[in-house]
């Protein structure tokens, strides 16, 4: 699975089973570029149906770039990319999607299950008929979002205005809102961003859970790999310098993002495991010691 | 005024200048209802009042020509939505979630001008100083047949195309970065929304004057937001609370010395202090928030 540009550390290409599920998600030789500054080129990558794959790097590497360019908001510089078979942009009705973001508004008085709801029909044109005029599609429509609002654990505060719900909360929502119309590709951009760590932990469950329950492949940009490390099948680090896709025991090694930062850093493990990568990354908002 | 109701409100209604404040004021209040929750959800309270204020210009400028107010009004104010539409980072998307969007410094550079040439407009038409105050602060007697048509019209078409935007518009009001990937024409929406802010404000104007369009734009719409998290029953309710507040305020100006800005105004302000409070004592702590 490991395509990186320079090949250096082509050593440990990953062999799925033949049987494997179809591509999800195919880039090949892509590259994006914006305002003229090449952000990622020649990149080859491939996430399967049913995947949970977590895209890494530093900021300003093209992360959320490569999220809107999966959605065809952004437009590839060079190479070809698929999504659901088709050109990106085409199946978005397929796609949840949840932007990088701040929380709402404290004053936003709108109930969670209406948010929800806007992910099932906010697309339509016209508003939905009154309760006692609605028929058995709108009742579909209410048991569905009435159904995924259980599956993301956000019974007890969906009937409360979204502004009032905590960041985790909201995050739950919006989860719901992304999965309610049974997506087969889930695009997250930094979804635990400004939650605390025990909130970090339970949604990153819920994501595993949700991913392995719907059999819909994920693909999280994170800050921090660490809450989803146990959880991830693939790695996709983006440097300046290449990029590199992996399980994360073969991405995440000081060889590699050595290779990739072009400067010496080190990976340490500690004991439950998680990830601290160290060294000098030649990024300038790269903080000196961080994880990845 | 004899204190007996029927009696009353029959001697009211035998006046037409009356019956036609009424009629104006019931389409400018079903109107202003709903367009002003979308446009509180939006955040672009300021973006109307500038529309209002540009309806000022339009209103005096078409006097100063001898055509009909009508025409100076809707004219003014849908050039303004286009022009404050068309202004970089009016309303950025993606700026923020729930309708937070930013409006920029170039909306009341706007707002400035428009009340500077409605004031070079009415010193150009002499003798126009009476009816200055009624632009502004609104006039009862001032409604025409031909007015109450006009505003039926456009009140209709501003309904039909808000139903028609609905989802879409409620989608890219809250969460635009989605509504986006999810192929709504969110740019085309924020357009869109502005004019019929603007054919709304310009109807508006002909009842409570320029200055005092919030009264029925953003006062119930507020106070509906206050009382109700279901968009749906905050429409019914704004569109209530604006009646409400126009009809009474329409009934105390016939009885009273006292313009029906006024009234209008501190009867809608009176609706938005009793949600608040309302709202305040639901969320007392120890209690469920609904």
């Amino acid at each position: 699975m490991i395509r990186p540009p320079s090949g250096k550390v082509a050593a440990a290409p990953v062999l799925r089973a033949v049987t494997a599920a179809p591509d999800v998600v195919s880039l090949r030789r892509a590259g994006s570029a914006v305002g003229g500054r090449t952000l990622w080129s020649e990149v080859n990558l491939h996430v399967r149906a049913g995947e949970f794959v977590a895209v890494l790097g530093p900021n300003g590497a093209g992360k959320s770039t490569l999220i809107k360019t999966l959605l065809g908001l952004v437009p590839v510089s060079s190479g070809e990319v698929t999504v659901l078979g088709s050109r990106p942009g085409r199946r978005n009705a397929a796609i949840g999607y949840l932007p990088q973001r701040r929380a709402f508004d404290a004053g936003v008085r709108i109930r969670g299950t209406d948010i929800v709801r806007l992910g099932w029909d906010g697309d339509r044109w016209g508003v939905p008929l009154p309760r006692p005029l609605s028929g058995r599609r709108a009742r579909a429509t209410r048991q569905r979002v009435d159904e995924v609002i259980e599956l993301v654990g956000a019974g007890a505060y969906a009937g409360r205005p979204i502004g009032q719900c905590s960041g985790g909360e909201q995050q739950r929502l919006l989860i719901a809102q992304a999965l309610v119309r049974r997506p087969e590709l889930l695009l997250l951009d930094e979804p635990l961003d400004s939650l605390d760590v025990t909130t970090q932990a339970s949604v990153s469950a819920l994501i595993q859970s949700v991913c392995r329950s719907e059999e819909v492949a994920v693909l999280m940009v994170a800050h921090d790999v660490n809450p989803i490390l146990r959880y991830l099948d693939h790695v996709i680090y983006l440097a300046r310098s290449g990029v590199v896709m992996g399980p994360p025991e073969d991405v995440i090694t000081a060889d590699t993002l050595t290779m990739l930062y072009g400067t010496p850093i080190d990976v340490l493990r500690d004991r439950e495991g998680r990830l601290v990568v160290v060294g000098r990354p030649d990024h300038p908002s790269e903080p000196s010691r961080s994880v990845p | 005024m004899t204190w007996n109701l029927v009696a009353d409100v029959q001697q009211m209604l035998s006046y037409h200048f009356m019956l036609n404040a009424l009629r104006a004021g019931t389409i400018v209040a079903v109107v202003a209802g709903a367009i002003g929750y979308v446009m509180v959800l939006r955040g672009q309270s300021f973006a109307g009042h500038t529309l209002a204020t540009i309806g000022f210009p339009g209103a005096a400028g078409a006097t100063w020509l001898g055509i009909g107010v009508a025409v100076g009004y809707f004219g003014f104010c849908i050039a303004g939505a286009l022009v404050i539409a068309l202004l970089p980072g009016a309303r950025r998307p993606g700026s923020g979630l729930g309708g937070s969007g930013e409006e920029s410094a170039g909306i009341g550079t706007v707002q400035a001008l428009a009340l500077a040439s409605g004031f070079l407009f009415v010193s150009l038409y002499k003798g126009f100083l009476s009816g200055l105050n009624n632009l502004l602060f609104g006039t009862i007697t001032g409604v025409s047949d031909a007015q109450v048509l006009i505003l039926l019209v456009a009140g209709v078409g501003c309904l039909v195309v808000l139903v028609a935007l609905g989802r879409p518009l409620l989608f890219a009001t809250i969460d635009p970065d989605v509504a986006r990937a999810r192929g709504i024409p969110v740019r085309l929406l924020d357009v869109a929304f502005l004019v019929l802010l603007g054919i709304v404000t310009a109807g508006c104007s002909q009842v409570t004057g320029s200055l005092l369009v919030f009264a029925l734009l953003v006062a119930p719409a507020a106070a509906a937001a206050r009382l109700s998290a279901r968009p749906a029953a905050a429409v019914v309710l704004s569109v209530g609370l604006a009646l409400l507040v126009t009809w009474a305020g329409e009934t105390i100006a016939f009885f009273s010395p006292y313009p029906i800005g006024f009234w209008v105004t501190t009867l809608a302000f009176a609706v938005y202090l009793l949600a608040i409070a309302h709202r305040a004592r639901l969320e007392r702590p120890g209690r469920q928030t609904s």
